[in-house]
């Protein structure tokens, strides 16, 4: 048998769903490490360590995997470290290839996420309106110290250069174990690549018109789950549940179709598609019936930004909210 | 790789312990020192302990660094579409934020779930209790148990566990976790973060197909909840040394609790009422929904980015201090088997007895005590999970009541994994989020893992010198509660991190580092 590959994770920013979904490989991920060699896990496997890291060879990491976003300077110190360190580097999962849901918090200024969260809130209590500060001297003689964000968050791919993307929230760990097989069978497209099966969601889901031999029709209603039952066997697009199959990879086997749930697009784009948001709005819009269908999309769901760019806000190419000043200068 | 090492990155969080020297300079009182930051938890935090000039312990503060927004970015986005977005706020929870917005979305629109909606719901819960407490236990919490704090620290982990209950021990347990999660997976859509919620019932319906087949896997669960008691009274019951711990006043915190109860006074998760007791044990009150706000205020420091609840039934703020008149609560596995009369199914209902005619008075402060009661609820989730499995109407047809109106607020409570979980929402006539309040069990343990955390410190810091159990006792002290600070802050680093403590001189100056990395 061949060397085993020499393996890396690293969780940045995230909320370690991403780890879950190789916990819940189970026996795959048994079988997939008789062909890996694990030589940083941080911090989920024993006896590896940060230095351990930094220490390594340059490029002396087969292959590595980074999930979660880029959201402080230590996400981005040890993103970097392990870059240099690894021969190729995935980007694993919604966050650390597009931003992921917490990157919404971008359509909004710092100012306002903290004053909602420690001054508005229902049941807060800050009747002097303080707010978690980097640094402050607590009765006169202890100096306590919190980290500070970085401006805005970031994929890891506007970091580092990446050579895989794995999309999902998180990758379904039917296909992480089939990604890690066509990795170490050595079976991989060129660098910069999306590692996917190419299919959309539509491709893979048991509704769509196609499998059954069906024209697709223009859409003329537009619906939000609750206002309505779809029918269990029909296409949601089709039906007027606003779904994103179309243009969101389908290596979750159409998973949330599978509950009769429409597709938010937490797949990622499809290979070839820098912007999610703008593919996806209009991809949807183009299979609208009319002008008055559109403007029902606009009544249903008015904040249009928080439907499209609900996974990958960062890797779009809307700007962050500014601050006021800055705005003013624009 | 043998099944050590990958049970070992499966549940991970294995680890050495080294003691690193980072400065051999003598002399100087030791005064400033930071763990930063901690391991086996999810979330990020640190730990700052002060030193008075004798070089004891002056206070010590529990902090948590990082922060995400969650109550302003779900602003403008429809209530329906929040259980499946908020879920993202902790993938280990993977599923508990997912069905407190959805029961809060319940309230938005005025509806309840007809019996089978309501009965999927509570089946998925169960699964979901059942593979993220086998999780905790066996990759988090009983390691501790297995070793003291006089044995090498590299074998207080997941290694050191196996080694004691057998490999095949550890294979069996992961085997049948998975089949919680395929449980999880047919119910919600996905395997993590689900999305088969809706206002007023469930988008999924069981076919009787797939119920058999999830009876056939609970009964698999009941067998890991019986095998962990089992490892349980093995590991910790018949060992005085470790039950001298267990009951030790280093690990006992006195503060209040809050759980959730059924209308027999028995401990529920997915849907009850709030019971609150005081340090005592007194009764301060129950609640349901919006009263919450009768019941907790969170005061902010600006010292953390995690809010410090009180029970204001109490009185008002008055700091973070224990003992039988604090105003500070805990949540989670103890708290709950501390406010309720007793467990809804047979097995769990005897380990509750056994549970606390061990411990005696209550309610029990001794916080590792949380690690005893998570596997008993372990097991009552399993046995629950049967019983909704073997429920003829879990394949009823009507699994939603669609909300034909909007009132415009909800709030929504379950008892998560790790203690009571408060969802909030206001929203405009169609539903559209305005406002959002998010209190989370980790939220509600941050002044009682503050007071652990200082208490352990004053056990192992004495006249300047800091002993090299320190790390491991203070890591000792936190992880009863199972700190999610993901959870908690609604923060952007999930999974544990390594841990340092920095130790600082008189004027700021480095001294030494205690590391595990």
């Amino acid at each position: 048998m061949a060397d085993k590959i020499k393996f890396a994770f690293l969780l940045a920013g995230g909320c370690a769903g991403c780890e879950m979904a190789l916990v819940d490989m189970a026996e795959k991920l048994v079988d997939a490490l008789e062909h890996l060699e694990v030589v940083f896990w941080a911090p989920t496997v024993a006896d590896v360590k940060y230095q351990d890291l930094e220490a390594m060879e340059d490029k002396s990491i087969d292959l590595a995997f980074v999930d979660g976003m880029i959201r402080n300077s230590e996400n981005a110190h040890t993103v970097k470290v392990l870059r240099a360190k690894s021969k190729t580097l995935v980007a694993f999962g919604a966050c650390a290839t597009l931003g992921g849901i917490a990157a919404m918090g971008d359509m909004h200024s710092k100012e306002e996420l903290f004053n909602e969260a420690f001054k508005d809130t229902f049941s807060t209590d800050n009747p002097e309106g303080v707010l978690p500060t980097p640094q402050y001297l607590l009765d006169g003689k202890y100096d306590l110290t919190l980290p500070a964000f970085t401006d805005r968050v970031y994929t890891v791919d506007q970091l580092v250069e990446v050579d895989y993307f794995v999309g999902g929230c998180p990758p379904h760990h039917d296909f992480v174990a089939a990604a890690v097989q066509a990795i170490v069978a050595g079976n991989l497209p060129p660098k910069g690549s999306w590692l996917t099966s190419g299919k959309a969601v539509c491709d893979v889901c048991k509704r769509n018109p196609a499998a059954k031999g069906q024209e697709r029709l223009e859409v003329g209603e537009v619906f939000r789950t609750v206002d309505g039952r779809p029918d269990p066997d029909k296409c949601l697009l089709q039906q007027g549940y606003i779904c994103f199959g179309p243009v969101t990879q389908g290596d979750c086997g159409a998973s949330c179709l599978n509950v009769n749930i429409p597709c938010r697009g937490c797949g990622g784009p499809m290979p070839g598609v820098k912007d999610y948001g703008a593919r996806c709005i209009s991809a949807i819009a183009s299979s609208l019936k009319d002008d008055a269908t559109a403007q029902k999309m606009v009544d249903k769901f008015n904040n249009m930004a928080k439907l499209v760019y609900r996974y990958s806000f960062s890797s779009g190419i809307l700007n962050q909210k500014l601050p006021p000043k800055e705005k003013s200068k624009a | 790789m043998g099944i050590r090492d990958i049970l070992s990155s499966m549940f991970g969080l294995g680890r050495k312990q080294e003691f690193t020297p980072n400065e051999t300079s003598k002399g100087g009182t030791v005064k400033k020192i930071e763990i930063n930051p901690m391991t086996r938890l999810e979330g990020h935090g640190k730990i700052a302990i002060f030193l008075d000039d004798a070089g004891n312990v002056d206070d010590a503060f529990f902090q948590t660094v990082e922060f995400r927004g969650y109550e302003k970015f779900l602003q403008g986005m429809p209530i329906e579409e929040v259980p499946r977005t908020v879920s993202t706020v902790c993938g280990v929870c993977r599923g508990v934020h997912f069905l407190a917005a959805m029961k809060a979305s319940d309230n938005v629109y005025g509806v309840t779930p007809p019996p089978t909606g309501r009965k999927l719901r509570e089946l998925f819960y169960t699964a979901h209790t059942v593979e993220d407490h086998c999780v905790v236990l066996y990759a988090l919490g009983f390691p501790d148990f297995v070793v003291g704090p006089g044995a090498p620290a590299g074998e207080r982990n997941i290694i050191g566990l196996i080694q004691k209950v057998g490999a095949d021990t550890g294979k069996l347990v992961l085997r049948k976790r998975s089949l919680a999660v395929k449980i999880f997976e047919l119910l919600g859509g996905k395997p993590n973060h689900p999305v088969a919620a809706l206002p007023g019932g469930w988008s999924k319906r069981l076919t009787e197909e797939e119920r058999s087949q999830v009876e056939k896997w609970a009964e698999e669960l009941v067998e890991l909840g019986k095998l962990t008691m089992q490892v349980f009274d093995d590991v910790v019951l018949k060992n005085p040394e470790y039950m001298k711990l267990v009951t030790g006043d280093m690990f006992k915190v006195e503060v209040g609790h809050m759980g959730s109860v059924d209308d027999r006074g028995r401990v529920a998760y997915y849907d009850g009422t709030q019971k609150v007791i005081d340090a005592s044990g007194k009764v301060v009150g129950t609640f349901q929904g919006k009263e919450y706000l009768d019941f907790i205020a969170e005061r902010v420091l600006p010292w953390s980015y995690l809010k410090f609840p009180y029970n204001k039934k109490l009185g008002g703020w008055d700091g973070i201090k224990e003992g039988p008149d604090t105003n500070i609560y805990c949540v989670g596995p103890l708290a709950r088997l501390n406010v309720a009369d007793g467990m809804n199914t047979p097995l769990a209902q005897e380990h509750y007895e056994k549970f606390h005619s061990t411990f005696g008075a209550r309610p029990v402060h001794y916080i590792l005590g949380y690690h005893w009661a998570r596997a008993i609820e372990m097991l009552n989730a399993a046995e629950r999970c049967l019983e909704l499995a073997r429920d003829p109407e879990i394949t009823g047809e009507d699994t939603w009541n669609q909300p034909t109106s909007c009132t415009g607020e909800g709030v929504g409570i379950i008892e998560a994994n790790r203690g009571t979980l408060i969802h909030h929402y206001q929203t405009d006539q169609d539903g559209i989020v305005t406002r959002a309040n998010l209190i989370v069990a980790t939220t509600h343990n941050n002044a009682p893992i503050n007071l652990a955390v200082k208490k352990a410190a004053k056990h192992f810091i004495k006249d300047g010198n800091v002993s090299e159990a320190l790390l491991n006792h203070v890591e000792m002290a936190f992880r009863p509660y199972d700190l999610c600070l993901a959870c908690a802050t609604h923060t952007v680093t999930g999974g544990g991190t390594p841990l340092e403590i920095s130790v600082y001189k008189p004027g700021g100056e480095l001294y030494r580092t205690l590391k595990n990395f």
